[in-house]
């Protein structure tokens, strides 16, 4: 055969692998925006949950689901920070290193169901809390973390070399670059992963699964005190996130209704990550134009 | 007036101590790559000790739980043969590879080689979003598409290992194409300038010259895939039927390690051997994230370029 014939026919069959995949990525997309908006309207979004009747809404799911992504992201942002800190000024190549670069690596590439599993034995179990936020966070923030330690790894370590060296030069102490030279240079990096990943913890249910739980106990959006079992703020109490709700209605099935809160749950959520990463995107060229001075 | 003085001389005192505020930022820094190091050590000593009382606690034999295909936790007689989960586990991961990995590569092959404004603007975001999009949707777009489809085409109950590897494959492209696209940016341009300088064909290219440069981090690309497919819990539970012996065909009701552990940690008592048995299958998935990394260190260490 000749061998433009078959440069010819190669390269139609890479048109059509990329083909199919952007039909199957669009299509989706689509068939989840396009059932899910037929179902979301505001009543759908600000009432309660049913657990066997028709007609149930999302409120106290989604407000989980932001909350538990909120207390992991108090624990995750601060030391995936100092991890990223660590590995990018402080970490001296050799054993140490290497072994903290292997143990993110384990951490990374664990399963989310274990994850899961290791918060029941530790944060519901050996605490004795049982199903609560505070233990699904927790589980979240050791799925969370070696990401946001990559992400400022790398964010620290892009900032230019001169930056930091001028300000050494200057006398300054090497904590006080980080703190006021590198982080601020790193900050928009930073965020950008930050949201990014905020994006996965939004929608992660299987490291919750047997963490946050799969009740949530009847909130009372009046009451604001965070040690009542009926507070929305309460940390101690079990929380059933919009993820996981898509998985419960559809394994028990018991309400009549499954398909459209289904429905309009996963766009919801699909709605939701878009949204991390359209805030993402922007936020990230809005912070690097205007501190690069460029316009 | 003396309480003032004395705060006033503190206050010298301590703008003297200027290694002080050093020493607390690096206790911080230390602090967090501690806990690192603590999770990860904590997961695996915990999880193995936890998945091997099986076996130490509850005498149940090793062998006969990597080798038997029966699973009756609840007979008189309890068996505890993890062979179907296994088997599930490998099957979905495999056919998922092998669905994603040609459909991923090519794609990202499209993306860099032949149309790369077009890939760069347009496919790169989309592919990013999808990375990022929730297991669960992808499990409920299974049941609600998938499943039927499979029924009323195919054959069986629709629910079943070719429903989970279609779900699970479609869930790992994006992360195949994003990484090995990244893969083929990488390569130098000399590469390609050197071949059609000589004139080769674009296919010849890609062929003879860009995927040998790029094949160690391409493989890499598809075990990261794996790793996925090999841990993916609820999509797959939700597919795949959740039966408890080996399927005879693609289209019956199968299960996989992760399914099995989703389904029954909720309702078996936290102690019992029907309980500590689910902790087993969880070892093997944590090994075989192991096993994940080493081949992935072991391919980086092949790279080329």
């Amino acid at each position: 055969m000749n061998s433009r014939v078959t440069d010819k026919i190669a390269t139609s069959i890479f048109v059509l692998f990329a083909a199919i995949m952007a039909g199957t990525l669009f299509a989706l997309l689509g068939y989840i925006l396009y059932h899910g908006f037929a179902v979301i309207d505001l009543d759908f979004l600000t009432s309660n949950s049913s657990s066997f009747r028709e007609g149930g809404g999302i409120k106290n799911q989604l407000f989980n689901s932001f909350y538990v992504l909120f207390i992991t992201m108090l624990f995750t942002v601060p030391l995936g920070i100092g991890g990223g800190i660590y590995m990018a000024e402080y970490a001296k190549p050799g054993k140490v290193t290497d072994f903290i670069r292997t143990c993110i690596e384990v951490l990374a590439s664990l399963p989310s169901i274990v994850v899961g599993m290791f918060g029941l034995l530790v944060f519901v179990a050996w605490t004795g809390w049982g199903y609560t936020i505070l233990s699904g966070a927790l589980a979240l923030t050791v799925f969370n973390l070696p990401v946001i330690v990559r992400v400022c790894e790398d964010a620290i370590r892009s900032v230019p070399r001169e930056l930091k060296e001028a300000s050494l030069a200057l006398g300054v102490t090497h904590w006080h670059t980080i703190k006021t030279v590198l982080l601020p240079a790193a900050f928009p990096g930073i965020l950008t992963g930050v949201i990014l990943s905020a994006g996965r913890v939004f929608g992660e249910a299987a490291a919750l699964l047997f963490t946050a739980g799969l009740t949530t106990p009847n909130l009372d959006f009046t009451n604001w005190n965070p040690f009542n079992i009926h507070s929305p703020l309460n940390i101690f109490r079990p929380a059933e996130t919009l993820s996981v709700h898509i998985w419960k209605v559809n394994t028990q099935g018991i309400i009549p209704d499954v398909r459209e809160v289904a429905d309009g749950a996963s766009a919801v959520l699909v709605i939701s990550v878009l949204i991390f990463n359209l805030l993402a995107r922007w936020l990230g060229s809005v912070i690097h134009k205007r501190m690069s001075g460029s316009k | 007036m003396t309480n003032q003085s004395e705060a006033v001389k503190e206050r010298l005192v301590k703008k003297k101590n200027k290694r002080s505020p050093e020493f607390r930022g690096k206790v911080i820094i230390l602090g967090s790559a501690g806990v690192i190091i603590i999770a990860a050590i904590a997961i695996t000593l915990f999880l193995t000790s936890k998945g091997l009382q099986t076996f130490i606690a509850n005498g149940v034999s090793p062998i006969e739980f990597l080798t038997s295909t029966n699973w009756r936790p609840t007979d008189e007689n309890p068996v505890y043969g993890a062979v179907p989960f296994i088997f599930g586990s490998f099957a979905v991961t495999l056919l998922a590879a092998l669905f994603a990995a040609p459909l991923g590569i090519g794609s990202a092959i499209f993306m860099t080689e032949i149309a790369r404004k077009w890939g760069q603007k347009f496919l790169q975001p989309v592919i990013e979003i999808l990375v990022g999009i929730p297991s669960v949707v992808y499990g409920f777009i299974g049941l609600t598409v998938i499943v039927p489809f499979i029924r009323d085409h195919i054959g069986g109950l629709g629910f079943g290992l070719l429903a989970g590897t279609i779900v699970v494959g479609i869930m790992i492209l994006p992360t195949v194409t994003s990484i090995a696209a990244d893969a083929m940016r990488s390569l130098p341009q000399n590469l390609r300038d050197a071949s059609y300088a000589i004139g080769a064909t674009r296919w010849q290219t890609i062929y003879r010259v860009l995927i040998p440069a790029a094949l160690p981090s391409l493989l890499t690309a598809i075990v990261l895939g794996m790793a996925r497919a090999f841990g993916e819990a609820l999509a797959v539970q939700m597919v795949i039927g959740n039966a408890r012996n080996l399927p005879d065909s693609l289209v019956e009701p199968a299960a996989t390690l992760t399914t099995i552990i989703t389904l029954n940690m909720g309702h078996t008592t936290f102690g019992s051997v029907e309980n500590n048995v689910l902790w087993s299958l969880g070892l093997i998935l944590l090994v075989m994230s192991y096993i994940f990394i080493v081949i992935i260190r072991f391919l980086s260490a092949r790279r080329k370029v």
